[in-house]
């Protein structure tokens, strides 16, 4: 083995004592600047304030109030709506409401989904139905609903339920199904079954999954609620957000219609941000079934 | 093994063991007797697998996984099915667990037939992911403890602390799964398993996902725990050298499908006698019994490259 060609060439060895590091700082605090730019909701903050600026630009530039109410009006309609308790009043109206529809919705679609992974003929009934309803619009729904439930709360409901039910038991029951071979058959050589397997092995495993069939649900509960009340608005003469648009466009108060928008907006905001981020941090964030955004 | 079988196999479990009709020959086995009665009359086999036949189904076809295999595990043995991809070991893991009916022949522990899944059997799967990561690595090991009704909260805590400061993780009771090594899962999912303090333990390669030396400390480890605890161990590896060190029986399965070619005794070897002759003529002896084909490396015997089974390809 040893030709000349390939002989090793030896090096000495060597070892090195280490010094001390006194000099050299072991961390170094990031600038103020750097900082801030690590905040996500200032970075979310400074966007919307660029919007902001692009719209007030636009309504001056525009010159019609009519048609679109500059950044400064609509801040100033939905400051007197909040001050006279109006808004806050209409957005309760169709928050609850809406909990009612969202609450059943939930209830249904676990219904559903546990039935679909016991049962052969669960499954069956759960992709059907799915495969039908999901598609359907929820506020083509609302005529029927009206016809049944007359105008009222429960017509509202029955078309939240229907939108929030599909969406949710479709990502649930596709969780159910990737929740991992070696998880099921831990649980089982545990001794579960039925109700508790489902519950503490299958629920929590597919969380992410229900989560964001969950976000999903409450976005279209949420744009189905309102579309409804814009179609039909107040029963006995005490409607939600939407019907405080419809109104103020029909009395032609486009500021108070951008306020009552502006008040949409932010309450999907708030839910987005506060219930399903923190409800994210404190569950598949923390047991790392989920990579922090 | 290979994967595709393995979700075939995982995809049979699903079903549910239907009750076994029968309940005549029910020989109310005697209680094991204590691990001391190690030589001397045998005692009474803990686990009994008689001539059991099992298969599972793919797409295709059903595939049949072991045929007429049967073995006899005695308490505190440390038992190892071993065999090359295909020879059913994981399969027949599962049906001692419960988790598949055998199709012809049945399995028997403590003189009661296995009828499905159970917390006197807690298994030890080689994935990582067998710990749930919404529960930390206290939560874990006291999961089944709860699940089976086992133990109150109180009790199942303490005895979670136990087993864990014995696998050496107390410092991480705390921790989420996530956050852990491979090895530290393995310690966890072991813990898990012990302080269930089930009839047997089985492990399906507990270690094949683990790097090399990280191996090697978990076999030496295992061992350590059974000589404090003295737990029953059935136990499913492909690597010879792993065979002989853990077991002190290991059971050698031909592939396709799964048959009994041999029981050895390997009581005698242990970690520290890996490089000796002795041991290295045991692992040659089992090459040669898992694959009489094929010559060790290395001392390729002229004779042998043409065997007579080769002659079926000439007729």
């Amino acid at each position: 083995m040893t030709t000349p060609t390939t002989a090793l060439a030896r090096r000495p060895e060597y070892e090195r004592p280490l010094e001390p590091l006194d000099d050299l700082p072991a961390e170094i605090p990031l600038r103020l600047h750097q900082r801030l730019w690590q905040q996500g909701w200032l970075r979310k903050a400074l966007v919307l304030a660029v919007l902001a600026l692009l719209w007030e630009i636009a309504a001056r530039w525009q010159n019609n109030d009519l048609l679109l109410p500059s950044f400064l009006q609509t801040a100033a309609a939905f400051f007197d709506g909040l001050v006279s308790g109006e808004l806050f009043d209409r957005a309760g109206r169709s928050l609850l409401v809406l909990t009612k529809g969202y609450l059943i919705g939930i209830v249904a679609a676990f219904v559903l989904t546990t039935l679909a992974v016991s049962t052969q003929l669960g499954r069956d009934l759960l992709s059907t139905l799915t495969a039908m309803f999901n598609p359907l619009p929820a506020i083509a729904l609302l005529p029927l609903a009206l016809l049944w439930f007359g105008l009222g709360e429960g017509s509202l409901i029955f078309v939240l339920v229907h939108s929030v039910l599909w969406a949710l038991a479709v990502n649930t029951y596709s969780g159910f199904l990737g929740v991992s071979e070696t998880l099921r058959m831990g649980g089982r050589n545990y001794g579960l079954s039925g109700l508790r397997y489902v519950l503490q092995i299958l629920v929590p495993a597919a969380l992410p999954s229900i989560l964001a069939g969950l976000r999903i649900g409450w976005a279209f509960a949420w744009r189905t609620l309102i579309a409804a009340e814009l179609v039909f608005g107040a029963s006995s003469g005490q409607g939600g957000l939407g019907w405080y648009i419809f109104q103020n466009r029909n009395e032609l108060y486009t500021d108070r219609v951008f306020a009552g928008l502006v008040a949409v907006i932010l309450i999907g905001l708030i839910v987005e941000n506060l219930v399903f981020n923190v409800l994210e941090r404190f569950t598949v964030r923390r047991w790392g079934m989920q990579r922090q955004a | 093994m290979s994967a595709r079988q393995l979700r075939a196999t995982a995809s049979a479990v699903d079903a549910p063991p239907a009750a076994a009709a029968d309940t005549g020959r029910r020989a109310a086995l005697q209680a094991a007797p204590p691990p001391a009665a190690e030589a001397g009359s045998a005692p009474a086999p803990l686990l009994h697998v008689d001539n059991v036949g099992l298969e599972y189904r793919t797409a295709q076809s059903v595939v049949r996984a072991t045929h007429k295999v049967s073995f006899d595990v005695l308490p505190a043995d440390r038992f190892v099915l071993l065999g090359p991809s295909g020879c059913g070991k994981s399969t027949l893991l599962k049906a001692v667990a419960g988790f598949l009916r055998p199709r012809d022949g049945e399995i028997l522990l403590d003189g009661q037939r296995v009828r499905g899944p159970g917390p006197d059997r807690i298994v030890v799967f080689q994935e990582f992911d067998q710990l749930p990561p919404w529960k930390t690595v206290k939560q874990n090991v006291m999961f089944p403890l709860l699940a089976s009704r086992t133990l109150g909260r109180r009790e199942a805590a303490e005895r979670a602390l136990h087993y864990l400061d014995k696998v050496g993780l107390a410092a991480f009771a705390e921790a989420y799964p996530h956050t852990l090594s491979g090895g530290m899962k393995q310690r966890v999912a072991i813990a898990r398993a012990l302080a269930m303090q089930p009839k047997i333990l089985l492990m399906d390669e507990p270690f094949a996902a683990l790097d090399a030396l990280t191996r090697r400390k978990m076999q030496e480890e295992l061992l350590a725990l059974w000589d404090d605890v003295r737990f029953t161990l059935l136990f499913v590896t492909h690597s010879i050298e792993e065979a002989v060190i853990v077991g002190n029986r290991v059971l050698l399965l031909s592939p396709h499908p799964g048959r009994v070619r041999a029981e050895l005794d390997t009581a005698d070897f242990d970690l520290a006698g890996l490089g000796s002759e002795r041991f290295q003529n045991t692992v040659q002896r089992i090459h040669h019994l898992l694959f009489p084909d094929a010559p060790p490396p290395g001392r390729a015997d002229p004779a042998q490259l043409l065997s007579p089974t080769d002659l079926r390809f000439a007729l």
